[in-house]
């Protein structure tokens, strides 16, 4: 008798002409964590839908075999029914509802339609402990960050009597200690007979609590790695998603380092909704010509709110301080004004705050500067067309014209657009929020090489970014950000992940000045 | 993920040395593909003049009907024009109807009891038809209350308001200048046989207009590798709109020339065709519809876009409500009932997106040419409102449908 709990042999999948998996093998062992690493587009997501049902039984070829009996699913239910339930990278939970709503949606506790409350806030404390949350049932989604937001995920699928979990890039939005905390009770899970397959573009994640390693590339599975049998490090990963070997995942730079460009001094900032709260207190930094900034921080430390409400008093209210932008005095009041004055800020949500979706890349990348190629306000479309041309070439947006739809780009390349439409402003200083969230290797060293393009150009960029290997290999300098205080600032060659951390835990202890 | 993949390889530009057959046609049909709704809508609108033109035994085309069909639909067309920018916004506006019975109302008051002169009487109806679009592009951009319900309660304060100026009364008759702006026409001058000489014209020198634009266009397109329709596909688009305009010019000259209220109409489609294809005004009205957030986040003033299109709204209507009373020779309490609907039809019918961000001038102008059509020919034939209504309401959804329909299609689900 075999011991796998999941076979899913010789699966091919097209759309239209294009083979999105050829061929693909994955053995799942009963209870063990199975990582599946690729890059995007390698079939991961493909090869899950079709595990789950949403691509039913007919539009593939191959069989899947569950605990040894072949499976044809017509539908998601069909494969939960078995206990095979799949968290999507977006959560899928309703923000208005509570917690116990949430977790019994489509599976209500209900005698002939009528819903009995009492069992349902108790099952669903039940599931809370089991997962390590100690919230009220009765609190509304929407008061939970999204660390917490993804716990209520799991214990939505433990409701279900899960026997296979599939955990679609759970930590994407996490910070590591929200992560640490997952990976943690997956490992617990795991102790309880869960087996889980766990797809993650974060290697260091996947090498430390996965069993087994699959690598997809281009629809095709290229090797299984095992925990003990096989050496297993993220470069050896790494060359198996790409194909190439990457000895180094930053691209080298020689910092030219100049003057003074920008300065922050006494930023303060308060709640937009609650007028009493403050979000960003007394922050002073500064950023030289050439230079490359980071700020280090956990989730909701306050690093974005800090980045928008620079950028044209985008969020929150009663802000004070000052900047200065070549040692003079600048008002950063609005949007236009802090375009005006160089500045650019490249969001963390691309797809909310970044893109027009609906829209050409060209009229994405040229709405920040449009007086650039018009005149009386006319747009010279010949000018336009040539200038986005320049930036698809330079950037290498995958498209197919400048014409093409940002929504139908890939997330890298969606990137890339929103990068170039910051650039295409001509700024002094950039900022960049977590710009490499959710895009594969590749394109995260192309990301890379741009930013050390433009510091090069003598531009200055501030990095933030949740990923603190990111942080360490970019980065001149360090600000570690700590609820809404600069908790302590790090030069690159006494930057290291234990310092970033102890920063952290040193400043909440309420230890202000950190040396080294 | 690989959905992208294939979308790609679907769009990826054809070289030009590809000259092969069946690459020719694939590129027409993905071409057609993408514009499906443009092309759908002009062709259902060829479709159903024919369709009428046979039920109503030569009516609809006769050029009496068309020059009546021109000056009956001038208000939507005026109107359709204006919400279009609203919808572009991912706004509404319902209070057009009662605006421009408003500012019939008040050209009434001016002309009528005041005995002010005609041009400073429209300035100031204008004028006015501005701050009505001002007060509610308040609301919707600044205090930030939904549009629907700011143009709701603006939909009964100004029918209140023209029942109140007019003390429930019809006001008439205007002076014959002012008549002359909704029912006068272009003078004549010269005659061919039985033809006015200007109408002809003006048929010719719009079709050698529409030919230089259209391989301009074409011209530009090449030079930066973008997609092209080919020649021969062009060309039978251009013979077509060719015939269109001088069937229609032909037509306009056998009765008498060319109305004044189709130069106003033909003026403001080119304007703001311009302004939303080729301005940064445009730019960033299409900007604010598709992402306010992200619009807002690169600079762009989107509570001030806001409200200009509003007042901009205003104006129109009130532009519309001056024909409409300049037309009936009368402001009535009752003028403009329902025009609002219309108008949103019109743009809908033409294939504007109702979340913003997606439509064209030119849809819109279809889309009211649409409804307009069917309410011609259905009153040529006698068939009763009810039925008009009824038939109004299912091309409205038809249309919004077949847009969904194809939406959905080409994103593959």
């Amino acid at each position: 008798m075999s011991n796998y709990i999941l076979e899913m042999n010789h699966i091919t999948k097209t759309f239209g002409s294009l083979k999105a998996l050829d061929d693909v093998n994955l053995k799942i062992k009963a209870g063990e964590i199975h990582a599946l690493v690729g890059e995007n587009g390698a079939g991961k997501s493909t090869l899950m839908n079709i595990l789950s049902g949403v691509y039913p039984h007919g539009s593939y070829t191959g069989e899947i075999l569950f605990k040894e009996k072949e499976c044809r699913f017509k539908d998601i239910r069909d494969s939960e029914k078995l206990g095979i339930v799949i968290i999507h990278q977006e959560l899928a939970l309703i923000p208005y509802l509570s917690i116990a709503e949430n977790i019994f949606l489509g599976n209500e506790r209900a005698k002939s339609g009528i819903i009995d409350w009492d069992e349902t806030r108790l099952k669903a404390k039940e599931l809370l402990g089991t997962v390590g949350l100690t919230e009220d049932p009765t609190t509304l989604i929407s008061n939970l960050g999204v660390g917490k937001q993804q716990l209520i995920e799991i214990s939505k699928a433990l409701s279900k009597d899960v026997k296979l979990l599939i955990l679609d890039e759970p930590t994407a939005a996490l910070n590591d200690e929200d992560s640490d905390k997952l990976l943690n009770l997956i490992l617990e899970l795991k102790e309880k007979g869960v087996t889980s397959i766990l797809i993650s573009h974060k290697l260091n994640e996947v090498s430390k609590v996965a069993d087994q390693i699959t690598i997809l590339r281009d629809g095709k599975t290229i090797s299984t790695l095992t925990k003990g049998v096989d050496e297993i490090n993220e470069d050896i990963i790494i060359k198996g998603m790409v194909g190439r070997d990457m000895s180094d995942r930053f691209p080298p730079r020689k910092p030219k380092i100049g003057d003074l460009l920008f300065e922050v001094k006494d930023w303060t900032v308060y709640h937009p909704q609650n007028s009493d709260r403050k979000v960003i207190n007394n922050i002073h930094f500064n950023l030289r010509k050439g230079e490359i900034i980071g700020f280090a921080g956990l989730m909701g430390a306050g690093r974005t709110e800090l980045a928008m409400s620079l950028f044209g008093k985008s969020y929150g209210q009663n802000i004070s301080g000052t900047a200065y932008i070549n040692n003079k005095k600048v008002e950063l009041n609005t949007v236009s004004q802090a375009i005006k004055h160089g500045l650019a800020y490249v969001t963390e949500d691309r797809k909310t705050y970044g893109l027009i979706l609906i829209d050409t890349i060209k009229n994405n990348i040229s709405i920040t500067n449009l007086k650039k190629v018009s005149k009386n306000n006319i747009i010279n479309e010949q000018k336009e067309n040539l200038v986005i041309e320049k930036y698809r070439e330079k950037f290498n947006i995958k498209s197919s014209s400048i014409l093409h739809q940002a929504g139908q780009l890939s997330g890298g390349n969606q990137q890339k657009v929103v990068l170039s439409k910051w650039i295409f402003a001509e700024p002094d200083i950039l900022i960049l929020d977590e710009p490499t969230r959710g895009i594969d290797v590749g394109a995260k060293y192309e990301m890379y090489t741009i930013i050390n393009q433009l510091a090069n150009e003598g531009k200055g960029i501030i990095f933030i970014s949740s990923e603190m290997v990111e942080l360490l290999g970019i980065c001149d300098r360090i600000y570690v950000v700590n609820e809404g205080e600069i908790a302590g600032e790090l030069l690159r060659s006494e930057a290291t992940q234990e310092n970033i951390m102890k920063c952290i835990m040193n400043h909440s202890r309420g230890e202000q000045h950190n040396e080294f | 993920m690989n959905f992208e993949k294939q979308k790609q390889s679907n769009t990826f530009p054809l070289k030009p040395n590809q000259k092969d057959k069946t690459m020719n046609f694939e590129k027409l049909t993905s071409i057609l593909k993408n514009n499906i709704r443009q092309y759908a809508m002009a062709l259902t609108l060829v479709l159903i003049m024919i369709l009428f033109q046979i039920l109503t035994n030569g009516v609809l085309f006769s050029p009496i009907n068309i020059t009546h069909l021109i000056q009956q639909n001038s208000y939507v067309l005026i109107l359709a024009v204006g919400m279009l920018l609203i919808i572009l916004t991912g706004n509404v506006d319902l209070s057009v109807g009662s605006t421009a019975a408003f500012i019939g109302a008040v050209g009434a008051i001016f002309m009528i009891k005041m005995n002010i002169s005609v041009p400073i009487a429209i300035l100031l109806c204008l004028i006015i038809g501005a701050l009505v679009g001002a007060w509610q592009g308040y609301w919707i951009a600044y205090v930030k209350i939904p549009s629907f319900i700011v143009t709701l309660a603006g939909m009964l304060v100004f029918r209140g308001l023209t029942m109140v100026i007019l003390k429930g009364q019809t006001l008439a008759p205007f002076e014959k200048s002012f008549q002359f702006i909704a029912s006068g026409f272009l003078p004549e001058s010269i005659k061919i046989g039985n033809l006015n000489f200007i109408a002809i014209l003006v048929g010719i020198l719009l079709s050698l207009l529409f030919i230089f634009l259209e391989f301009s266009n074409i011209k530009n397109k090449k030079k930066y590798n973008f997609e092209t329709l080919p020649l021969g596909f062009t060309i039978t688009k251009i013979i077509i709109i060719i015939i269109g305009i001088n069937l229609l010019t032909y037509n306009l000259a056998a009765y008498k020339g060319i109305p004044v209220v189709l130069v106003l109409i033909i003026s403001l489609i080119v304007i703001y065709t311009f302004i939303t294809q080729k301005t940064i005004a445009g730019r960033h009205i299409y900007a604010v519809g598709g992402n306010e957030k992200a619009a807002r986040l690169s600079g762009i003033k989107t509570h001030r876009v806001l409200f200009w299109v509003y007042v901009n709204m205003g104006v129109l209507a009130a532009l519309a409500g001056l024909v409409v009373a300049g037309r009936l020779n009368a402001a009535t309490p009752k003028a403009g009932t329902n025009f609002e609907l219309d108008a949103i039809a019109s743009c809908f019918i033409g294939g504007a997106s109702s979340t913003g961000g997606i439509g064209k001038i030119i849809g819109a102008i279809i889309g009211a040419l649409v409804m307009g059509v069917l309410n011609n020919g259905m009153s040529i034939m006698g068939v009763g409102i009810d039925w008009q209504q009824t038939i109004k309401g299912l091309v409205l959804l038809a249309a919004v449908a077949f847009d969904v329909y194809t939406k959905s299609k080409t994103n593959g689900e």
